[in-house]
């Protein structure tokens, strides 16, 4: 078990400091993904801030491109966002978003993104993969996330950090959902 | 993207703007404490969106998300601060999104890319190809609708076969299918020198 998982660790390309252009491609794709996690609601509440599935797609991002390919995807989607792409979840973007009380979370997408493959990479030798892959989603997806948007949060509303944690539920199902996806993936494409 | 805004921010250059927006950040952030400083910042605020020729209309679409989350952090702030304490925050928060967001209704996305590849420049020792970045970014641009319609296709055969996709089926194969997109694509630039 143990050899055959680090077998197909190895078969993956291994990353290099300079993306080739299929991590190029890879990047880009995703980028594109988290966007339309973020933009088709599959679950629509009536708030300024709807439940989509893009913090999953953030967590999924760690999970099967890796760290840095994940974290990197991440920081594209924010640039276009930046540049004033309403690909955030609820059709927010332009340079507004990154002054508003959530900024926090934005930054903390690209740590959680990097940490969520971070510690699937060095736990999935050691657990089953559905295991690892729970595992890194909640401490990049959501300890990480949290890690810089709870802060930022308390600085520009003055509320309790306790008010951050409203969150929760609904980013764990997000991890069981990553989860869930990921193992889906890896079945479908096993060379992966 | 914001078709019919008019950008008549004199000529001003994007970086200046940028600059612009960074030190108001930081003058409304450390120096707005008292109310009578939170109105004056407002009443700035409000003449550069008329200097600028906001419409009503698109000014409250960018900023309605902001007012309304101001407006209940407000509300539960009344329970532990006094009034003045809760309002000053709502409308410094208010008045953030608004400085920046300033920047993006008068600034068309392809001059924002632009100040963006330029500002990426001096980090080309630290290992950052703006070319390359640049690349990405129009590449990802160019993707969302191709996998957007990947979405479509998987809720419509899924329909097709009498029922709704699952969240998990349907992440699956949109991710699935992202990959094998990505995977064309990669060979595609290959092809084309890209890795050159």
């Amino acid at each position: 078990m143990l050899r055959t998982e680090t077998e197909a660790g190895s078969r993956r390309p291994p990353e290099t400091p300079r993306s080739t252009s299929t991590d190029l491609a890879l990047i880009a794709s995703f980028a594109a993904l988290i966007a339309v996690l973020g933009i088709v609601p599959p679950i629509a509440v009536g708030l300024p801030v709807p439940i989509t599935l893009q913090t999953m797609g953030v967590m999924l991002a760690g999970l099967i491109l890796g760290p840095r390919r994940g974290a990197l995807a991440v920081v594209v989607l924010l640039a276009l966002v930046a540049v004033g792409l309403p690909l955030l979840s609820g059709g927010r973007g332009g340079l507004g978003v990154f002054a508003g009380p959530s900024a926090g979370y934005l930054v903390g997408f690209v740590l959680g993104a990097y940490v969520t493959g971070w510690v699937r990479e060095h736990l999935e030798t050691r657990l089953p993969f559905p295991l690892a892959a729970f595992t890194a989603a909640v401490v990049g997806g959501i300890g990480a996330v949290y890690l810089v948007g709870i802060p930022v949060l308390v600085w520009r509303t003055g509320a309790d950090p306790v008010a951050g944690l409203v969150f929760l539920p609904g980013d764990l199902i997000k991890a069981v959902l990553a989860t869930l996806v990921a193992v889906g993936v890896r079945r479908a494409l096993p060379d992966r | 993207m914001m078709g019919g805004t008019p950008r008549t921010v004199g000529r001003m250059p994007v970086g200046t703007r940028l600059a612009l927006m960074v030190v108001a950040e930081m003058l409304l952030v450390l120096g707005v404490r008292s109310l009578p400083a939170a109105a004056l910042a407002t009443g700035l605020v409000t003449g550069a969106y008329l200097i600028a020729r906001i419409p009503l209309a698109h000014a409250w679409r960018t900023l309605r998300g902001v007012v309304f989350i101001a407006a209940l952090v407000a509300t539960l702030q009344l329970v532990v601060l006094p009034w003045e304490r809760a309002l000053l925050i709502a409308v410094v928060m208010i008045l953030a999104v608004a400085i920046a967001a300033l920047v993006t209704l008068t600034t068309s996305t392809t001059d924002l890319l632009d100040a963006l590849e330029r500002a990426l420049q001096p980090m080309r020792p630290l290992g950052v190809d703006p070319e390359r970045v640049a690349l990405t970014i129009a590449l990802t641009a160019r993707t969302i609708p191709v996998i957007a319609g990947f979405g479509s296709r998987l809720r419509d055969s899924g329909r097709a076969r009498g029922g709704r996709v699952g969240v998990v089926p349907y992440a699956v194969g949109l991710v699935v299918l992202t990959l094998q997109h990505a995977e064309r694509v990669g060979e595609a630039l290959r092809a084309r020198g890209v890795d050159d």
